[in-house]
C-alpha cells in the first residue's frame, strides 16, 4: 500500500500532518504501538525538516507485511556535508526557525535513531532524499 | 478468555428514531442505524454518554438499580458525590438532603470525596516516583475507556489509583465491620452523575471486583428527595454530616486534580478536547507536559449526563460551598490518631492493576488488516466523501470500513445507488433495510411535526 503526503516548506503548523495519518494506519493495522512510536517519531522529524529548510516536498509511504518504507523527497537548498548534519547538535536552521523551537540540530540523528534504516541523498541546490525503513517483527 | 465489556446504555427500541445524530457525535464511532434504530457496538463504546446528550427524543436508557435494591440490605450506605448536594436550589440545605436520603430508606450517608486529602498526597508521592510524563489520571473512567480504545500506546501513563468512590466505599466499609456488622448485610450504593461510572463499577479497570454493589442515577434520586421535600414536614438537618475541605468539594470540577499536581499540568474537559489534545500527545508533538487531567464532559462532572441541575449553576454552587468550607472550622474532622489508621489502611486498597489497551484494529493479522486498509481505500474512490451518514454509519470512511469488514454493502449509499443505476425497488429494500419499514411514512406527531406531541 502506498501513501502520499505533501509538505509544504515553511508551514510548521502542517508538519506532523503525515506522521500523524501515517500513526492512524498503523494502530488499525496492528502494530505495536512501540515500532508506531519509532515510525511517528523519525517521520515528524523528517517533515520539520522539510518544512524548516525546504520549498516543498513530498512524502511517499509503502507499507507491507513486513516492514515500512518513507521516502521523503524535497526540493530545497541540499545538505554540503551529509556527516557533518548527522551530529548530534549541529544546525544550520535560522533564528527565526530557532525561536519557535525547532532547529536544535536533533533531527536527522533521531530519526537515524528511530529508524531501523536511513540513507541520505542530498544534492546542493537541488534537494535531498532521505529513505527511512522500519520492520515490524518485534 | 475474551472479555465483554459491560455498558450502562442501551436504546430502547420503541422510541428510537433512528436519527443520525447519536451516530454523528460518537466519538468512537460506536453506533450504527439498522432497521430504523440505532444499535452500539460493544467493543467501541467508552460509556461518555455523548448519544445519550444528542438524542432528541431521549431513547437512550441507562441502567441503575431500582430504590427498592437497597432493602436487600440491612445496612445499606449511600456514597453520594458533592455534585449531587448542589443539584438543588440554594434554599436546600446540605442538611435537608442527607435527612432525605435517609428517609428513603438509607441508613448511612457519606460524600465520597471524604478520601480526596489522602488521595491528593498518594497522587503526589506517585508523581515523585514515577518518570512516565505526562501521567494521566484515572478519575474519569469515560476518559480512561477512550485511551484504552483509541490511544493504546497511552495506557502505561495512567496513575494507577483507585478514584475518590472507590476509596472511600473501601474506608466506609471497614468501619462498618469493625463497628460489628456482617459483611453481607452492607449494601453500598453509589449515586452516579454519569454511565461511565456505572460500567466502571459494572465493569471494572484495573481491578477484579469493584466494592459497590449498585448504582442509582443522580437524577432519580434528585426527583425522590424533591418529592419527600415538598410533601412532607420536618426534614431538617442531620447530625452525622461529615466536613469536607474546599479541595474536596471542588475535586470533580474542571482544575480539581491538575491545580495540586506539580509542574507543568493541564486539565481538559470535554470528549472531542480530550480526544483532540491526545491525538497531538500521541503523535510526539507534545512532550512538556507532567500531568493531565482529562474529563469527559464539559464542565467535568458538574456537566454529568444524570445531573438533573443545569452545570453552570453546579459548578457555582460547588465554588460557594468550597469557599464557605474554608472559613470554617473542621469540628467533625478525624483525630489525629483516627488520620493516621484510616491512611494506613487505605494504602492497602488505593492501587490499581495495569490497565489494558482494546484498540479497535482492522484484523489480528497484519497482513490480512494491510488488504482490507486497502479495499478501504480503493472504496473512497467511490464514495462521494458527504459523511451524510444516510448509509446507516457515521461517514463515508466509516461504511468503506463496515464494507471491507462485511458488516455493510456499498449499495447502502445512496449516491452509490444512483451512479450504479440500482432500480428503485432494488433501492427502495435498502433503504428500507436501514431506516426501518416506517421511517419513510408521512408522520405528524415527529417533533417539530404539526400534530407533534400526539
Amino acid at each position: 500500500m502506498e501513501l502520499k503526503y505533501k509538505i509544504q516548506g515553511g508551514n510548521f503548523n502542517r508538519a506532523g500532518y503525515a506522521s500523524s495519518e501515517v500513526k492512524k494506519v498503523l494502530k488499525q493495522l496492528n502494530v505495536d504501538p512501540k515500532i508506531i512510536k519509532r515510525i511517528v517519531v523519525a517521520l515528524y522529524e523528517g517533515e520539520v525538516n522539510i518544512v524548516a529548510h525546504a520549498f516543498n516536498g513530498l512524502a511517499t509511504v509503502t507499507i507491507d507485511a513486513e516492514k515500512i518504507k518513507i521516502v521523503l523527497k524535497d526540493s530545497g537548498p541540499g545538505i554540503p556535508d551529509v556527516e557533518k548534519a548527522m551530529e548530534l547538535g549541529f544546525t544550520t536552521a535560522s533564528p527565526a526557525v530557532r525561536e519557535m523551537g525547532f532547529g536544535a540540530g536533533m533531527g536527522l540523528p533521531n530519526m537515524k535513531k528511530n529508524s531501523d534504516f536511513m540513507e541520505i541523498l542530498s544534492t546542493v541546490n537541488v534537494g535531498t532524499e532521505v529513505v527511512l525503513m522500519n520492520y515490524f517483527s518485534k | 478468555m475474551k472479555k465483554t465489556f459491560h455498558h450502562a446504555f442501551g436504546v430502547d427500541k420503541s422510541i428510537c428514531v433512528g436519527c443520525t445524530h447519536c451516530m454523528k457525535v460518537c466519538p468512537t464511532q460506536a453506533i450504527r442505524i439498522r432497521g430504523g434504530k440505532a444499535e452500539l457496538m460493544a467493543n467501541r463504546c467508552i460509556d461518555c454518554g455523548e448519544c445519550y446528550r444528542a438524542c432528541p427524543v431521549h431513547a437512550f436508557k441507562i441502567e441503575e438499580d431500582d430504590l427498592s435494591a437497597i432493602h436487600r440490605f440491612k445496612v445499606p450506605v449511600a456514597l453520594v458525590p458533592a455534585v449531587m448536594m448542589a443539584q438543588f436550589p440554594d434554599n436546600v440545605s446540605t442538611g435537608q438532603i442527607y435527612q432525605a436520603i435517609h428517609k428513603l430508606g438509607f441508613s448511612r450517608v457519606f460524600e465520597v470525596e471524604q478520601s480526596v486529602n489522602f488521595l491528593k498526597e498518594k497522587m503526589m508521592e506517585y508523581q515523585q516516583k514515577n518518570a512516565a510524563r505526562p501521567l494521566i489520571s484515572t478519575f474519569c473512567p469515560a476518559t480512561v475507556r477512550l485511551i484504552q480504545v483509541r490511544f493504546p500506546a497511552l495506557t502505561d501513563h495512567f496513575i494507577l489509583l483507585k478514584p475518590p468512590h472507590d476509596l472511600t466505599a473501601e474506608l466506609v466499609k471497614n468501619n462498618l465491620l469493625n463497628e460489628g456488622h456482617d459483611e453481607n448485610e452492607i449494601g453500598m450504593f453509589y449515586i452516579t452523575p454519569c454511565a461511565a461510572k456505572i460500567a466502571a463499577i459494572k465493569s471494572p479497570v484495573g481491578e477484579e471486583k469493584s466494592i459497590i454493589d449498585g448504582v442509582i442515577n443522580i437524577d432519580s434520586l434528585f426527583n425522590k428527595i424533591m418529592y419527600l421535600l415538598k410533601n412532607e414536614e420536618g426534614i431538617s438537618a442531620a447530625d452525622e454530616r461529615t466536613h469536607l475541605g474546599a479541595d474536596a468539594i471542588t475535586w470533580s470540577l474542571t482544575n480539581g486534580e491538575a491545580k495540586h499536581m506539580k509542574y507543568t499540568t493541564l486539565a481538559i474537559d470535554g470528549i472531542n478536547n480530550v480526544d483532540e489534545f491526545l491525538e497531538k500527545l500521541e503523535n510526539e508533538e507534545i512532550n512538556n507536559v507532567d500531568f493531565l487531567e482529562l474529563r469527559a464532559c464539559d464542565e467535568s462532572c458538574a456537566g454529568g449526563i444524570l445531573c438533573a441541575s443545569n452545570r453552570f449553576l453546579v459548578q457555582g454552587r460547588l465554588l460557594r460551598r468550597a469557599s464557605l468550607s474554608q472559613q470554617k472550622t473542621n469540628n467533625k474532622s478525624l483525630t489525629g490518631k483516627e488520620k493516621t489508621e484510616a491512611s494506613a489502611f487505605l494504602e492497602s486498597k488505593m492501587t490499581l492493576d495495569t490497565i489494558d489497551a482494546r484498540p479497535v484494529k482492522l484484523d489480528e493479522d497484519l497482513g490480512t488488516a494491510l488488504k482490507k486498509m486497502e479495499r478501504i481505500r480503493e472504496l473512497m474512490c467511490f464514495l462521494p466523501g458527504f459523511d451524510c451518514g444516510a448509509c446507516g454509519s457515521p461517514n463515508c470512511r466509516a461504511l468503506a470500513e463496515d464494507v471491507a469488514q462485511k458488516r455493510a454493502n456499498i449499495s447502502n449509499c445512496i449516491f452509490i445507488q444512483h451512479t450504479s443505476l440500482i432500480d428503485r425497488d432494488h433501492a427502495g429494500r435498502i433503504i428500507q433495510k436501514i431506516w426501518g419499514d416506517e421511517s419513510l411514512n408521512k408522520d405528524c406527531s415527529k417533533k417539530g411535526a404539526k400534530h407533534e406531541g400526539n
